[in-house]
């Protein structure tokens, strides 16, 4: 087993974690376009969550005009760069192509998306400049695609925006949560600054907002505020040996992976435990680390599993061997994890149950908890009035984003308890344009 | 940012997008939905005694996967009432008063031509276009190309429009003639105040292998049909460029027209002198939204070259069309293969080989397929460049210093031509020719 050996410099790591949607060329640009067919109320803009004109921008590239393509992804979405190569298009725009209907290959949509905004990026094209100002200011708690997709549309409508990040870089997870196969650091961050020359808002890092007299302050120098804080650390399972050494939550695994390549060490053996799309990205990731043998292991079977089809066949695709209808019981090792028991599970009367006297033993040294994140309960709990359902999530209204705290607006993973980039950029969007709204157009 | 807004002959458009007189303009909801849409102005479907039209209107040629490169029908003008028309006129003007509404006529009497003019200007019409372009049943009534073809008969029918109209009139030309300044020249002269071009060309898309007749087929017949859509577009740029550079046109205003699909399109016929442009195939194929990526790549283009109004740059590839006998001889340029890019099609060596001038090597015997060009026997004609799919592999790289020029002008002025069949100085005399019996060596 082991399809990748570990990496020993960052060459090898890029080796491995090669890009899944390279940029592509002019050529394939000219082709890809050629077959778009300009579909009438296009299935693949209606099925973007941000409502990118596809079949305009497509043409756009075919034209020769690319800046003016990336003109249109940008005004629809601000992080449509990084969308183009992390979005699950599987699921979203190429997965409503007409073209599917008769099983012919459906658009490239992503990659020529991203390939009109690198160039753009690329070219440095100005495209956007702030609005003019109207004196009003906004502060924003998360520099993540929520946050920053927020930032860009209030600067075009004219205000000042402060963003408060506890990070030392913008994007949240982009930079900090998404498989390195899907998009480099480097283009994260190319995109950010691309944006912020133009639009020119002010990103304070290294400054988390705690405590209760942080957010007064914020309360009375700003005209609103926006909360795109994420949500939080993955969660306790509650299970004995949790606390060994070689346990690991998989967003902190995976963080400390995108932060630091090949220096990470990742052993032999690995247990992934979990269902959803992260806890497939740690395994896969951990595979193409060089570890021999990963297992991910699933407490239902496979078709109760939230992750993607696509990214579990591509898991699979990296050596991933999974478990299905098994959950963990105890973390084994003096002090270092050394393996995990599990328990059969199965379903009765549609209740999950273990199967008493099924336990077996994973042995490895590293155990990865994918099992979800809590949320940011105990910081959002500092504001008052601030309204949060049963999941934690906070309750918006659902056009303006606006908190049950009138000054507060909010959107992306806060609000939605976790989905994907192109969710937060346009929530990001719709809270500023709702802000806006409360502020200057009423 | 740029100003689209145009003043053509005197009628004011928001931009230079006008839907041409066909289908997308046989009604009033449509003219609204396109301007709605972003489209400028409209020629409304043209108007005249109404027609019956046949089941079977329409035909075209796919080229691989394109589907409509070329289009042709065999409708005639409207087949709605007058009446019915100019209420709808009326409505729209109503609804955008400063959007361009032009009413295209197809009548045959002095007395006709009178009234259906007075009816269009009281309706609210901005301009009147006359047809004189239909190749296609109406011609076979006396009107419309039979008009276009005879310029003596088209200026007396123009001068009768002037007489009659207070509005600007555009004289729609057919493209079915040999000569087009015959019949743009006869319209200057009858006092048109613009000329729009190019109508439809005859043509048949291609036979029905099954009933042996032309496309579209009617009940086990067919006729020739008029062409459109993108393969047209060359014709029309050349017809569009021809007006525009005679001295006794050149000052009247043109409406392009023909294949245009992308902003690119309308940029090229505005280069070449347009003050408007004209679409119906690319929105019959489309439907009216394409207007924003015209708009949007027209915009760019403007902002990127510095213009601020169409005015800026229209006509700015005229001085560059000249004739053939004014072309530099001496420009030499030769292609060059990026082998970085090259895929190995060899398709650039057989087009050279079988089809150009032998100027271009393979390496041959599973010794890999990427190609060489062989620069002396080069002589830059393109083609290999033109069948490359990759983009930008083979360019054509300029070999000359560039000081020198001479054109075949100043080499007939010097005495320095070939003259005889003979003659040595022939332009391909020392170029690199194989041996006839080289052929075989292909020989399987
Ligand atoms: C492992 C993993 C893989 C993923 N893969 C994909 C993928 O392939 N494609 C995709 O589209 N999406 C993916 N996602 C989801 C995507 O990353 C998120 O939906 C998106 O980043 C949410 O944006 P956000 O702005 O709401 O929050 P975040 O990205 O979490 O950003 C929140 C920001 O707020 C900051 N912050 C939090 N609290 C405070 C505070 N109190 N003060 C100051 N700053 C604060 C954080 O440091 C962070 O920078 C993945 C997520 C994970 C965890
Ligand atoms: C179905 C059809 C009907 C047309 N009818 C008219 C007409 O009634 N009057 C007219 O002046 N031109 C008519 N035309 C010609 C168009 O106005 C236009 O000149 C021509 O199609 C070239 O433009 P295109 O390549 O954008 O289609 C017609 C064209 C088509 C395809
Ligand atoms: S559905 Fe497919 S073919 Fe249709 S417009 Fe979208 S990308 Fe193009
Ligand atoms: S396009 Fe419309 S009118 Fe024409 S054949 Fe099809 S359905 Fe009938
Ligand atoms: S046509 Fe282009 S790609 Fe094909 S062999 Fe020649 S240079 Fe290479």
């Amino acid at each position: 087993m082991g399809l990748y050996s570990p990496p020993k410099s960052e060459a090898e790591f890029q080796k491995n974690f090669g890009q899944k949607k390279p940029l592509m060329n002019q050529t394939e640009a000219f082709y890809e376009s050629s077959r778009c067919l300009f579909c009438y109320d296009a299935p693949c803009m209606n099925a973007c969550p941000t409502h990118i004109d596809v079949p305009l921008f497509i043409k756009q590239i075919h034209t020769g005009n690319v800046i003016g393509a990336a003109e249109t992804i940008f005004e629809a979405n601000w992080l449509g760069n990084a969308c183009g190569v992390v979005c699950p298009t599987t699921e979203l725009c190429e997965g409503s192509c007409v073209y599917d209907n008769q099983h012919v290959p459906v658009i490239q949509i992503g990659r020529l998306q991203n390939f009109a905004t690198s160039k753009a990026m690329a070219e440095d094209a100005k495209l956007f400049s702030a609005g003019e100002s109207n004196g009003k200011k906004v502060a924003i708690i998360g520099a993540g695609p929520a946050g920053l997709s927020c930032a860009c549309e209030l600067r075009t409508l004219g205000y000042e925006v402060d963003i408060f990040e506890a990070k030392s870089k913008p994007s949240g997870l982009t930079v900090y949560g998404i498989a390195p196969y899907k998009i480099t650091n480097e283009e994260v961050l190319d995109e950010i600054d691309y944006l912020q020359k133009q639009l020119g808002f002010t990103i304070h890092y290294n400054t988390a907002i705690t405590t209760k007299a942080q957010l007064e302050n914020l309360e009375n120098n700003y005209d609103a505020i926006f909360l795109g804080v994420g949500i939080g650390a993955t969660r306790q399972l509650g299970l004995e040996g949790e606390d060994k050494e070689g346990v690991i939550g998989a967003v902190e695994f995976i963080e400390e992976l995108r932060m630091k390549h090949h220096e990470v060490q990742v052993p032999e053996n690995v247990v992934v435990i979990g269902g959803g799309n992260t806890a497939i990205d740690a395994a896969s990731e951990s595979a193409k680390m060089g570890a021999k043998q990963v297992s991910l292991v699933y407490r239902r079977d496979r078709e109760r599993m939230g992750a993607y089809n696509f990214e579990y066949d591509f898991a699979i695709s990296t050596g991933v061997d999974s478990v299905f209808n098994a959950t963990p019981v105890e973390i084994l090792g003096n002090g270092k994890a050394t393996g995990v028991k599990f328990i059969k599970t199965e379903v009765v009367d549609g209740k999950l149950s273990n199967i008493e006297g099924s336990e077996f033993l994973i042995e490895c040294n590293l155990v990865i908890k994918a099992t979800g994140q809590a949320k940011q309960g105990a910081f959002l709990s500092l504001i008052d009035d601030l309204e949060l359902d049963k999941k934690s999530r906070i309750t918006v209204h659902p056009e303006t984003y606006q908190t049950t705290n009138p000054k507060y607006f909010a959107g992306g993973d806060a609000v939605n308890g976790g989905a994907e980039v192109v969710n937060g950029a346009y929530e990001g969007k719709m809270a500023a344009r709702g802000m806006h709204g409360m502020l200057v157009d009423s | 940012m740029p100003d689209l807004s145009i003043n053509f002959a005197g009628i004011k458009s928001p931009n230079p997008f006008w839907l041409a007189s066909a289908p997308p303009t046989n009604s009033g909801y449509q003219v609204m939905k396109a301007f709605e849409a972003g489209w400028g102005g409209a020629v409304w479907k043209t108007l005249g005694v109404p027609v019956i039209n046949v089941s079977s209107r329409y035909g075209s040629v796919n080229y691989r996967g394109t589907r409509m490169a070329g289009f042709n029908n065999i409708e005639l003008i409207t087949d709605r009432t007058l009446s019915d028309n100019l209420k709808e006129i009326e409505e729209v003007k109503k609804y955008f008063p400063d959007h361009a509404v032009i009413a295209s006529l197809m009548v045959e009497s002095k007395k006709e031509w009178e009234q259906i003019i007075k009816d269009a200007e009281n309706a609210g019409a901005d301009g009147l276009e006359l047809n004189f372009g239909c190749p296609h049943g109406m011609c076979e009534r006396g009107m419309g190309s039979a008009v276009g073809q005879e310029p003596e008969v088209l200026k007396t029918i123009v001068t009768w429009a002037k007489e009659f109209a207070t509005v600007p009139v555009i004289t729609k030309l057919t493209p079915n003639i040999s000569h087009i300044i015959d019949p743009g020249l006869a319209a200057v002269e009858g006092g048109t105040d613009a000329l729009s071009l190019i109508n439809t060309i005859k043509s048949i898309v291609g036979i029905d292998l099954d009933s042996y007749a032309p496309y579209p087929v009617v009940d086990g017949k067919g006729t020739n049909g008029g062409y459109c859509g993108p393969a047209v577009k060359p014709i029309a740029l050349e017809m569009v460029k021809e007006l525009a550079k005679h001295v006794q046109i050149k000052d009247t205003p043109i409406s392009g027209i023909g294949g245009i699909e992308s902003w690119r399109d309308v940029v090229e016929f505005i280069l070449l002198g347009a003050g408007s442009v004209q679409v119906c195939t690319a929105v019959m194929h489309y439907g009216f939204d394409i207007v924003r990526e015209m708009e949007k790549g027209l915009t760019r283009f403007m902002l990127d070259k510095g213009y601020e109004t169409i005015e800026d740059f229209r006509g700015k590839a005229l001085p560059n069309v000249t004739e053939w006998k004014h072309l530099n001889l001496k420009y030499k340029v030769i292609a060059e293969i990026d082998e970085s890019k090259c895929i190995g099609c060899d398709l650039c060596y057989i087009a050279c080989d079988d089809g150009a001038h032998q100027a271009i090597a393979i390496p041959g015997n599973g010794k890999g397929r990427i190609p060489e060009i062989i620069e002396e026997n080069c002589v830059g004609c393109n083609l290999c460049s033109l069948v490359c799919p990759v983009e930008e592999c083979i360019t054509m790289v300029r070999k000359d210093d560039g000081s020198a020029s001479k054109t075949w002008d100043e080499r007939t002025i010097a005495g320095t031509i070939p003259m005889t069949f003979d003659d040595e100085r022939a332009g391909g005399n020392g170029h690199f020719v194989p041996s006839v019996a080289d052929a075989l060596k292909h020989k399987k």
